[in-house]
């Protein structure tokens, strides 16, 4: 086979995915690794509602549950949703564009694997003492050295360093979308996914860079008795809360930014139509980006930082809602008199509006200073950030599972057995949720543990607790979709299963590592769906066929991540019976970190060319592959 | 843009973003710079709030002198300059102009992390430990920030030197030496802040 001739095919696979700067690899990596975070969340969840199945329940001890609960929010967005979400970034944005790979394939490969190494060093919490038991946003002084275990010294180190990943893939994006669109590829031009998904990575540049502050700081307090949050010294406790939320408002965007895009993509092509007002969706994501910085204080309105404020604050929040409504409706004037087709990747998408609006609703109830008082830490707000959070950015990551699995896999899922996922999930996922609204308007707490026999709960935790387990078994049969598809898949792989409309769907499945031969000439938006119409069907070159230069793979990026995961390691045993010293430990993960950065800046690494005849090759035993199906 | 580029009549006009990756890295630096804003803002805003938390420890007013920060306001502003000089020469093709002005930016570089120790340990003997209040913690936090800036640059300009140090000016090593730069300037931007809220207002109170 002429495709061997490529460099990687050489390598082990182990090896090949250690040492990967391909984007596709990466995406896949990032699509395990966060399937295997958003398992463990999940499975938390289940022990969480286990124990609120029925009222004073024994089945974990509060300590335990509060570890649970934090670690399952903890999880859940940073290790979870967010690779979930970069593994579909990864893979599509240069495919979309039209290019060969990212800007920077080498901080690719980095970010990724200090993600990993992060998200393990949070994981290991659990080994060494017990995980972090302060909540997912950690609020001081419970998480100052007074109050909280080692657990809290995992969190901070830990998403410290999956934190520095984040931020160097989300710079690699945006540096991506704006130098290496293919020719006639305008800002206008491009696929609301990745339009979303440039505006995620700038929140992402300004949101996780003062969460790293925020995070050094509690990393100081609590290792380096630093002073910044205790008021005895003359700390304040209100800053952590503030830097938090300059972060955690963000984050949300962050995460449903993408997930709006997904919807933007699929929504068109089942419905047979050009995205409905494609130019406002475009300025309400970059409006709901510029907002989204300024309401930050809306998750603290009970901290009584004056009416002003709030006033403020609740009104900016309220203005959200404008830029949401407007992709809400476009979405639904997208469907209105389309051809629709409703499989799996449609029905969530199309449920995601409804759901989406759910949760939308109840966030301007929230936004409402006076009102939050009365909500504030119930079930309410429960209800509310899983409607978005599950309604919004997971069925959203579900559907383009669906959509974009025949493409990075070679053969779709199983459709039948994704419609029993969907409805069980949808199902499950409403009867946890929605009755959690009215528990919370009836005052039950959030983050309890126990609560007492006949107030009117019990009917409706235990209903809450019957659609947890629907959700895991909607999850559970999607591993087995995953596993039968892949047993009965067809002998060729699928190019284009579902008369796709952006770039992606132009090349060929499996997409060679070099994307396309010749970087495609793009006519209008929705490029591949112009020319099927008014030219042949597929896309016209924009250059001759020549060499094509590629990055060559490294270790580097693992060491790095490595260096940084045994420096925060070596700070935690601080706070352990070590029988070394912790600093030779820190030294040592500096050593190999800042080794590596300088080993990667002494060696110059051209990569190097596949040459123009093997192309060719490559290129002839792909389209012959597509005739002999 | 093309992946290579013709170097036989001389280096492009601008050396730095003549190649893609060059260009990329351009780009991608000034978004890792505006990250680095914010982060600078959350310590400058840290400090804000906290900087009257003395806890009856040492105040801003009793530490600070205006002589040894001015002067190493004033190392640092010239090694800006010089590597300003540097990046000029780098565009000329002048190779050897180029060495010397960052190894002088280097070297200033060097003289203001000294002057930045000497302060710290002057400080800690007059009684403001880390620890002592939730200003010094934030002041420490702050500035030390700054101060491993400052450690990560000379070590990243000294290997460049010392790797190109025969090399002469190439498409590869261009965009290295003007992506050093920028973070220097950087640098100084964030001590021209520090010495506006940190030293200005520890002094004159404000």
């Amino acid at each position: 086979m002429v495709r061997e001739a490529a460099h990687t095919l050489k390598k082990s696979l182990l090896w090949d995915l250690l040492t990967t700067v391909d984007h596709k690899k990466i995406a896949i990596l990032y699509l395990i690794a966060g399937t295997l975070f958003f398992g463990k969340a999940g499975l938390m969840a289940i022990l969480i509602r286990i124990q609120l199945m029925i009222p004073e329940n024994t089945f974990v001890t509060g300590q335990t549950y509060n570890e649970l609960l934090s670690m399952h929010g903890t999880i859940m967005l940073f290790l979870a949703a967010t690779p979930l979400l970069f593994a579909f970034m990864n893979y599509l944005i240069p495919l979309q564009i039209g290019a060969r790979d990212v800007a920077f394939p080498f901080l690719n490969a980095l970010g990724f694997w200090f993600f990993f190494f992060g998200g393990i060093l949070l994981s290991l919490s659990w080994f060494f003492g017990g995980a972090p038991d302060a909540g997912w946003t950690a609020y001081v002084p419970l998480s100052s050295r007074d109050y909280a275990g080692i657990g809290l010294d995992f969190y901070v180190l830990g998403l410290q360093i999956s934190g520095f990943g984040t931020l160097i893939s989300g710079i690699n994006f945006i540096v991506t979308i704006i130098t290496m669109r293919a020719p006639g590829m305008t800002l206008l031009r491009m696929p609301l996914f990745c339009w979303n998904s440039f505006i995620t990575s700038i929140l992402i540049v300004f949101g996780f860079t003062p969460l790293a502050a925020g995070l050094a700081l509690l990393m100081l307090d609590r290792m380096f008795d630093g002073q910044f949050f205790l008021a005895a010294a003359g700390g304040n406790a209100v800053i952590w809360p503030h830097i938090f939320w300059i972060f955690g408002h963000p984050e949300v965007y962050i995460l449903v930014l993408p997930a709006f895009g997904m919807i933007s993509e699929i929504i068109p092509v089942f419905s047979k139509k050009r995205l409905f007002g494609y130019t406002a969706m475009v300025f309400a994501t970059i409006l709901i980006g510029f907002l989204g910085f300024m309401v930050w204080v809306h998750h603290m309105f009970t901290l009584n930082l004056g009416p002003i404020t709030n006033s403020i604050f609740a009104i900016l929040t309220m203005l959200i809602g404008v830029p949401t409504g407007i992709k809400i409706f476009n979405w639904l004037f997208t469907m209105w008199g389309g051809k629709l087709r409703f499989t799996t990747a449609m029905l969530c998408a199309s449920s995601f509006v409804p759901t989406f609006v759910l949760g939308g609703v109840t966030g301007i109830m929230l936004a409402m200073s006076p009102v939050t008082h009365l909500y504030h830490d119930t079930y309410f707000v429960v209800a509310h950030f899983h409607y978005i959070i599950l309604g919004g950015i997971v069925l959203g990551i579900l559907g383009a599972t669906y959509y974009w699995y025949p493409k990075m896999f070679g053969h779709c899922l199983n459709e039948t057995l994704g419609k029993w996922m969907f409805w069980i999930f949808y199902i499950g996922f409403h009867l946890t949720f929605f009755i959690q609204h009215i528990l919370g308007l009836i005052g039950m707490p959030r983050r309890v543990n126990v609560y007492l026999a006949d107030q009117g709960w019990d009917g409706m935790n235990l209903i809450s607790s019957i659609g947890a387990f629907m959700q895991g078994l909607a999850i559970i049969l999607l591993l087995i979709n995953v596993i039968y598809s892949a047993m009965k898949r067809p002998n060729h792989p699928v190019d284009d299963p579902w008369d796709g409309r952006a770039l992606e769907w132009a090349t060929h499945t499996p997409v060679p590592e070099y994307n396309f031969a010749q970087v495609p000439q793009v006519r209008s938006l929705d490029p591949l769906f112009y020319e099927k119409i008014h030219g042949d069907g597929t896309m016209k070159p924009s250059e001759p066929l020549a060499d094509i230069h590629m990055p060559n793979g490294s270790f580097l990026p693992f060491m790095i991540a490595l260096g940084s995961f045994i420096a925060g390691f070596g700070l935690i045993m601080k706070h352990m019976d070590a029988w070394i010293n912790p600093y030779i430990v820190v030294v040592l993960g500096l050593l190999v970190m800042f080794g590596s950065m300088a080993v990667r800046s002494w060696k110059e690494d051209h990569g190097y060319h596949i040459t123009k005849e093997n192309v060719e090759a490559m290129e002839r035993e792909a389209l012959a592959d597509e005739r002999n199906r | 843009m093309s992946e290579t580029v013709d170097v036989s009549k001389g280096l492009p006009a601008h050396p730095e973003r003549a190649t893609l990756e060059g260009k990329n890295k351009f780009v991608g630096f000034w978004v890792f710079l505006s990250g680095e804003v914010t982060m600078f803002a959350t310590f400058f805003g840290t400090y804000l709030g906290l900087r009257n938390g003395t806890a009856g420890g040492p105040e801003a007013a009793d530490l600070f002198h205006m002589p040894l920060v001015f002067i190493m306001t004033m190392i640092l502003l010239t090694s800006s300059l010089t590597s300003v000089i540097a990046i000029t020469a780098m565009k000329k093709n002048q190779f050897k102009k180029m060495k010397l002005w960052m190894w002088i930016t280097f070297f200033l570089g060097v003289a203001f992390l000294g002057f930045e120790i000497y302060e710290f340990v002057e400080y800690v003997h007059y009684g403001l430990g880390f620890s002592t209040s939730a200003f010094a913690s934030s002041f420490y936090s702050l500035v030390g920030l700054h101060g491993a800036h400052v450690v990560f640059g000379l070590g990243w300009v000294l290997l460049l030197l010392i790797r190109y140090n025969r090399a002469g000016i190439t498409l590869t090593n261009a965009p290295k030496f003007y992506m050093f730069s920028l973070y220097w300037h950087f640098i100084d931007v964030v001590w021209v802040f520090i010495f506006t809220v940190v030293y200005l207002m520890g002094i004159g109170g404000g």
